[in-house]
């Protein structure tokens, strides 16, 4: 099953390298946001610190809309979907493959995106293993609940509209939770970050066990 | 011996609209069938049904003896289906696409090869893009993604579209080499004169239904589904 889960995420990493579309399309897109932010709130640097976790995060949840539309779009675009259904691979080993695929281009992106946050909103950065952890458990939480709303939509013409109507509200959870975990890494509050981290890893578990054992019945109905 | 497949008043829905409206059909092991009738008869639903890609609505059926009701997922590992798409990957080499569908079948690097080799797709082209080939080239990678799964049904929909006269052969070869194999092969297409050759058994598709007898390779196929009398499907 591992074997097959990393066949699938090597698969869809591969084409993403060779696409582009992530570094010409999805980061631009989400330092485009990052920098209309910084430019609505220029006059107030200390707002700009303050708010900075927040903006970030939605702008991370933006831009993996992209991402998870992107990874079922390849599928979709010439069959391969009921390709994948006819390889015997198990449904939860393509979930876990699109989910980790996802969740490493999510890691990926809040990496740069951090670096812009430092650079455009004068942030500091006082809790680097909390920061990590969190942004690796936001990415899992995300990634997983992205994949089973992607597969719920996919088969869908209306997919690119309904699945930010579906998937936002449902990650409103890994918004909150990474913003006040990333406001104590950044040191513009007084939120128990480590509390918050468990909200992550558990939205994220719930998520993936959840995914794992539907997805199956998603990708026959899709 | 069991019979390859086996349709007993089979119904598939498409929405709400019987696309197969109560479908009676047996195949034999090692059988080559030629699905023939109009557009929108209903061939490509059967061609998904058998593998396993399609739900029964009503009716019976089982593909290589699993059924289809409860064992679908063990009917998609025997069979292969070349669909109207190519179920590739644009930004993927040749080769990258077959080594994946292979390595996903559980098959090896020889067989990737000898599949590479058999679709002529060997030297540069296997190095291309599938983005960057041409419809024909397409076709032929995407039949080379199904040889390595080594199959025991092929269901073939429409196989030399697209396709030049070398390639035709290629696939010709292919559906005779995989029936001396002792794999099943059924397949939907326009091109009567070429499956001729192939000596396939003739079963008609109108209006969602099978219709048997008097049935030659060299009788018309071409036309709308609507203009047949006893056209089922709205």
């Amino acid at each position: 099953m591992f074997r097959d889960a990393w066949l699938i995420a090597g698969k869809d990493l591969k084409i993403e390298m060779r696409a582009r579309v992530g570094i010409n399309q999805i980061v631009p897109f989400a330092v485009t946001v990052l920098v209309l932010f910084a430019f609505a709130l220029d006059t107030d640097q200390e707002a700009l610190r303050t708010y900075a976790p927040g903006l970030f995060w939605v702008t991370v949840l933006l831009a993996s809309l992209l991402a998870i539309g992107r990874s079922f779009a390849v599928d979709l675009a010439d069959g391969a979907s009921d390709r994948l259904l006819l390889s015997g691979i198990d449904p939860i080993a393509v979930f876990g493959g699109k989910a980790a695929a996802i969740a490493i281009q999510l890691v990926v992106l809040e990496v740069l995106l951090a670096s812009g946050v430092v650079l455009l909103f004068d942030v500091t950065v006082h809790r680097y293993g909390l920061m990590v952890c969190a942004g690796l458990a936001a990415a899992a939480g995300v990634a997983t609940a992205g994949t089973l709303y992607g597969a719920l939509v996919s088969g869908l013409g209306v997919r690119e509209t309904l699945l930010p109507m579906l998937l936002l509200p449902v990650v409103a959870p890994v918004l909150v939770g990474a913003t006040r975990a990333f406001q104590d890494a950044f040191g513009v509050a007084g939120a128990e970050g480590w509390a918050w981290l468990g909200l992550l890893a558990g939205f994220a578990a719930i998520y993936g066990v959840f995914g794992a054992l539907s997805y199956g019945a998603l990708l026959e109905e899709a | 011996m069991e019979p390859a497949v086996r349709l007993r008043a089979a119904v598939t829905l498409l929405g709400r609209f019987p696309a197969l409206a109560g479908v009676d059909l047996e195949i034999a092991p090692g059988e080559i069938v030629l699905l023939k009738g109009p557009n929108g008869a209903g061939k490509t639903t059967l061609l998904r049904l058998c593998a396993g890609l399609c739900s029964l609505a009503s009716g019976q059926g089982w593909v290589l003896g699993h059924d289809l009701n409860d064992e679908r997922r063990m009917v998609r590992r025997r069979v292969a289906l070349l669909g109207h798409r190519t179920g590739l990957y644009d930004d993927l080499t040749v080769a990258e696409n077959v080594a994946f569908w292979a390595r996903a079948a559980g098959a090896g690097g020889t067989d990737v090869d000898e599949a590479i080799e058999r679709l002529s797709l060997t030297g540069r082209l296997a190095d291309t893009r599938v983005g960057r080939l041409s419809a024909g080239q397409r076709r032929r990678a995407s039949i080379a993604s199904l040889v390595v799964r080594r199959p025991e049904l092929w269901l073939l929909d429409e196989p030399h579209a697209g396709l030049d006269q070398q390639s035709r052969d290629t696939v010709d070869t292919l559906v005779r080499g995989a029936a001396a194999a002792g794999a099943t092969v059924v397949l939907a297409t326009h091109e009567l004169e070429r499956i001729q050759v192939l000596k396939p058994r003739v079963v008609s598709v109108v209006g969602g239904m099978v219709r048997s007898g008097s049935d030659s390779a060299d009788a018309p196929n071409d036309g709308d589904a609507s203009t047949e009398g006893d056209r089922r499907v709205p």
